[in-house]
């Protein structure tokens, strides 16, 4: 495997030639949680065909987001570009009443050098509703990292607490969009401990984003959010828990147990918890015991993924990830590590930026009896009698909380159910 | 800049990969960024692929940015070539690199000193073309490419009479069944298939393309370029008639024989095979004569999708059904002059536009019987409550059946039937359900719907009211209301109300 760059012990980088979605696609879950948002994708037509494909259905119901497609004129600077904005824009407020306007800059805008941050300042004072900057675009980013790029952009948008002398003790936020169902959830968790939860990034209205002071505790629940992370960190002066992130009970048990560390409170009945939850899954583990898994990776999700499946005793091939902040994802690097240490077994092989032709080949070395990918190779992988897990549905699926840990085994567990039951039948 | 939430065709890439994944032995790069590939997954997923995708990427990061893609484009045409050994290797430009504006034919030179295979770039422009008219545009740049590089004999016509088909695509509307049922009527009447073009065939055979006697297009959409470079270069006629519907299929058969007879064979005659198919063989024909089809006339329409698709089935609808069309259009601008000048006989509104939006407000003016239109129009009937068919792309899954569902030929006009008579029966049952108040039957109560307002009703008046059908309620009573308070009651008998009725049929 001559391109694949060794960078620390088992963790290589490859080429990048993998596929993934683009990371506008972010806006697909956005715009259903920030409910008083209306999201602009400044792009062209690609941009516009693959978000009308990828997102089919949501399409026809009258989604809070829309393209500014890119026209010749566009691209060859004829066409004033604050003048166009201020247009469109100005047709979004009139049609949608929207709170904020969220302006997600494309391959495009940033190869054409469009100078969206200060044209938003000024269309902003023009039409009274607040636009927030984002560049979530595919020269830079993958997937998920879209609502990375998002979060980092919103963050400077938050209040301020000012009045330190009004409350003094610092706070928690939590960061990463969820569903509100599941952010509750969260809450309840660490409530139980005895800790509140003073916000969440993003707020379900942007009207209501919390204010966030210096000194203030903040942690994530997605892999995907380092830029986030370090906005919160460098622009807010906030303290970053780091942390393993709650997907499945073990990562949530070290989740709420690394807040409590972290925010000197005592730990109860957390171990009992995540027993209990374990007992519940027997039937999904004895299903991935000993099987074999390999991660083409698309969605940064996979470090914790495989984590999970470590501890449901199944061997992890590979972990292909497009892109692993080692400091950011630190807390569950190290909780893999203890994990396959407990079991006696080898740390996974991690290939950063993977290439799929490559992987390919390793694929058919091993032949894993699961392969976690996108829809690309699904079919084909189908075809050739690999059992395929749709890697994009854990991003659209439950998947946090101790709650939702049957739903997301029940995910992992579908292809193997479905050919056992070919076989049966 | 344009706002738009939805667009009828693609851009122009996917055209270009459209017919690049068609043919057997090419392999496209395309010079995108991350993310660009969702081509590799609406095949993988609509058309449920088993090969491996044949689309790559080169991917246009920061670093090509500052510093070019030259050498990681060659690097990775040649990789490919080692790889995959295509035979032709099909670089795509994508609407980001279009505007880098880097030489990538100058690379293209360059790795094919190095390459098996031939390598291409396809002459697209992202700004200009659309999803068709890209794959147009490819198809007819691979074919002359190959003829070019073929040829240099003198090419003789096949023995016996022969077609080439040009309309077999990936990712197209029942493209499949419908290539399958033309493939049926040719053979019933004794004509060979030349070349089936783009979907399946591969690049060598490209080389007896001048072979055949006529070429056969289909769809309007794609495929007309490279019928007329052949028709200029070689001298093969092209029939671009859509073999859609009885009348259609007809005059395509004929067309067909008019050109075998200007290539020498003067004693054919296709007319008792016409005959013989439309009266005992289909059974749409039939159908259309049948009891069940008087109801369908009059009934309304309107209709909506590629030019093709929409031209026929207008027809059909209008001359076998006797529907009324209260719009047809396209969104294909393109073709906007022979797409009005074909359908002025069936309507009076003819129209081409892109905008869904504006599609949606029509159909809501003219609340039509039934839609025919594409997965967009389903949609909006599904929100005003009219049933739709879909005829054209762009099209979600449910619009790939496994089953064979062709719209050409004769089997496909008795699809086609099937589609339309479902689609409005489906409607008829509806209302008739609402008429007779749903499934499960329930008294009425009018007395809490009726005396909402400043007009009292009474019990009498009520209960006459109530025999009238559900749906018509509403808009009855605002009548009936109205009428009284220009009579200055505020009391609505049986009196008034039949004095309502007389005045308002009047």
């Amino acid at each position: 495997m001559k391109t694949l760059v060794q960078n620390k012990t088992n963790s290589y980088c490859e080429t990048g030639n993998y596929h993934t979605f683009c990371p506008i696609s972010c806006v697909s879950w956005l715009y259903q949680k920030i409910e008083d948002s209306f999201f602009l994708v400044i792009g062209t037509k690609t941009c516009g065909y693959f978000l009308q494909n990828a997102l089919s259905v949501m399409i026809f119901s009258e989604p809070r987001y829309a393209m500014a497609q890119l026209e010749e004129g566009d691209i060859s600077a004829q066409y004033n570009e604050y003048s166009e904005l201020l247009k469109v824009c100005l047709k979004i407020k009139k049609d949608r009443l929207p709170k904020v306007i969220f302006w997600i800059g494309t391959c495009t805008t940033e190869i054409i050098k469009m100078d969206l941050e200060s044209t938003a300042k000024k269309i902003e004072a023009e039409i009274e509703v607040p636009i927030v900057v984002a560049n979530a675009n595919g020269l830079d980013y993958s997937f998920t990292q879209g609502e990375d790029t998002v979060l980092a952009a919103l963050i400077k948008k938050a209040p301020l607490r000012k009045n330190k002398s009004l409350n003094t003790t610092p706070q928690l936020f939590l960061f990463g969009s969820l569903p509100n169902f599941i952010s509750t959830q969260l809450s309840l968790e660490l409530s139980k401990q005895g800790i509140k939860v003073a916000g969440w990034l993003p707020s379900s209205k942007f009207t209501q984003l919390p204010s966030i002071a210096p000194g203030d505790f903040v942690c994530g629940v997605h892999p995907y959010l380092s830029r986030a992370a370090y906005t919160l960190i460098r622009q807010r002066e906030c303290r970053l828990i780091i942390a393993p992130f709650p997907i499945g009970p073990d990562g949530t048990r070290a989740w709420i147990e690394k807040i409590c560390v972290t925010l000197g409170y005592s730990i109860s009945g957390l171990k009992e918890r995540e027993k209990q939850i374990w007992n519940k899954l027997v039937s999904y583990t004895n299903k991935l015991e000993g099987k074999t898994v390999f991660f083409t990776g698309d969605n940064l999700l996979e470090l914790s993924l495989a984590r999970l499946l470590t501890s449901c005793k199944m061997k992890v091939c590979e972990i292909g990830i497009p892109y692993l902040d080692k400091r950011y994802q630190a807390g569950e690097l190290e909780l893999i590590e203890k994990i396959c240490k407990e079991q006696g077994i080898r740390m996974p092989k991690i290939v950063e930026k993977p290439d799929n032709y490559n992987q390919l080949d390793r694929i058919r070395e091993f032949q894993p009896e699961l392969v976690i990918t996108g829809m690309a190779l699904a079919n084909p992988l189908e075809a050739r009698g690999i059992n395929t897990k749709w890697s994009v549905e854990f991003t659209f699926a439950q998947i946090h909380g101790f709650g939702n840990s049957e739903n997301l085994l029940k995910l992992i567990t579908r292809p193997l159910s479905r050919t056992q039951h070919l076989v049966n039948t | 800049m344009k706002l738009a939430y939805w667009m009828y065709a693609g851009p122009a890439h996917i055209g270009t990969l459209r017919i690049a994944s068609s043919f057997q032995n090419v392999l496209a790069i395309m010079h995108a960024p991350l993310g660009d590939d969702y081509f590799n997954v609406m095949r993988s997923m609509l058309e449920r692929q088993k090969n491996l995708p044949k689309v790559t990427t080169n991917i246009i990061d920061r670093h090509v940015l500052t510093q070019g893609s030259a050498n990681k484009i060659i690097r990775n045409i040649i990789r490919k070539d080692k790889e995959e050994s295509p035979k032709l290797i099909l670089i795509t430009p994508t609407c980001t690199s279009s505007i880098l504006q880097e030489d990538l034919d100058n690379f293209i030179k360059k790795s094919s000193l190095e390459t098996n295979a031939d390598v291409l770039l396809a002459d697209i422009n992202h700004y200009r073309n659309n999803e068709y008219q890209a794959a147009d545009i490819t198809l007819k740049q691979i074919i002359h490419f190959y003829i070019k590089k073929y040829t240099n004999s003198k090419i003789s016509l096949t023995k016996e009479p022969s077609v080439n088909i040009i309309g077999a695509y990936s990712l197209a509307f029942h493209n499949q069944h419908d290539i399958l049922e033309l493939i049926k009527v040719l053979t019933e009447l004794n004509i060979k298939i030349n070349l089936i073009l783009p979907k399946g065939a591969s690049i060598e055979e490209l080389e007896k393309l001048p072979k055949a006697w006529v070429n056969i297009v289909p769809y309007r959409e794609t495929g007309i370029l490279a019928a007329k470079w052949l028709k200029e270069n070689f001298n093969i006629p092209y029939i671009s008639t859509t073999p859609l519907g009885h009348e259609n299929l007809a005059i395509w058969i004929k067309e067909l024989e008019y050109c075998l007879k200007s290539k020498g064979r003067v004693n054919l005659n296709f007319n008792n095979f016409i005959e013989n198919k439309t009266t005992f063989n289909s059974q749409s024909f039939w159908f259309s004569r049948s009891i069940d089809c008087q109801n369908l006339i009059g009934k309304s329409a309107v209709v909506f999708g590629d030019s093709t698709h929409v031209a026929a089935i207008t027809k059909i609808l209008k001359k076998d059904l006797g529907i009324n069309i209260l719009w047809a259009g396209t969104y294909c601008i393109s073709d906007q002059n022979w797409f009005k000048h074909t359908l002025k006989e069936y309507t009076n509104n003819i129209f081409v536009s892109e905008n869904y939006s504006v599609v949606e407000k029509l159909i809501k003016i003219a609340s039509p019987d039934a839609i025919f239109g594409t997965q967009m129009e389903r949609h909006v009937g599904k929100k005003l409550g009219i049933p739709c068919g879909v005829i054209s792309a762009p099209i979600h899954i449910q619009n790939y059946p496994i089953g064979y569902r062709p719209f050409f030929g004769y089997e496909g006009a008795n699809q086609l039937i099937d589609m339309i008579y479902n689609t409005f029966s489906l409607g008829m049952e509806t209302i008739l359900l609402e008429v007779f108040g749903g499934h499960d039957r329930q008294v009425t109560e009018t007395a809490s719907f009726l005396n909402k307002g400043d007009i009292y009703w009474t019990k009498e008046a009520e209960n006459i009211f109530a025999q009238i059908p559900k749906i018509f309620q509403k808009k009855i009573k605002h009548k009936i209301d109205t009428y009284a308070a220009s009579l200055n009651k505020t009391i609505v008998t049986p009196e008034i109300l039949y004095k309502a009725k007389a005045s308002l049929t009047k």
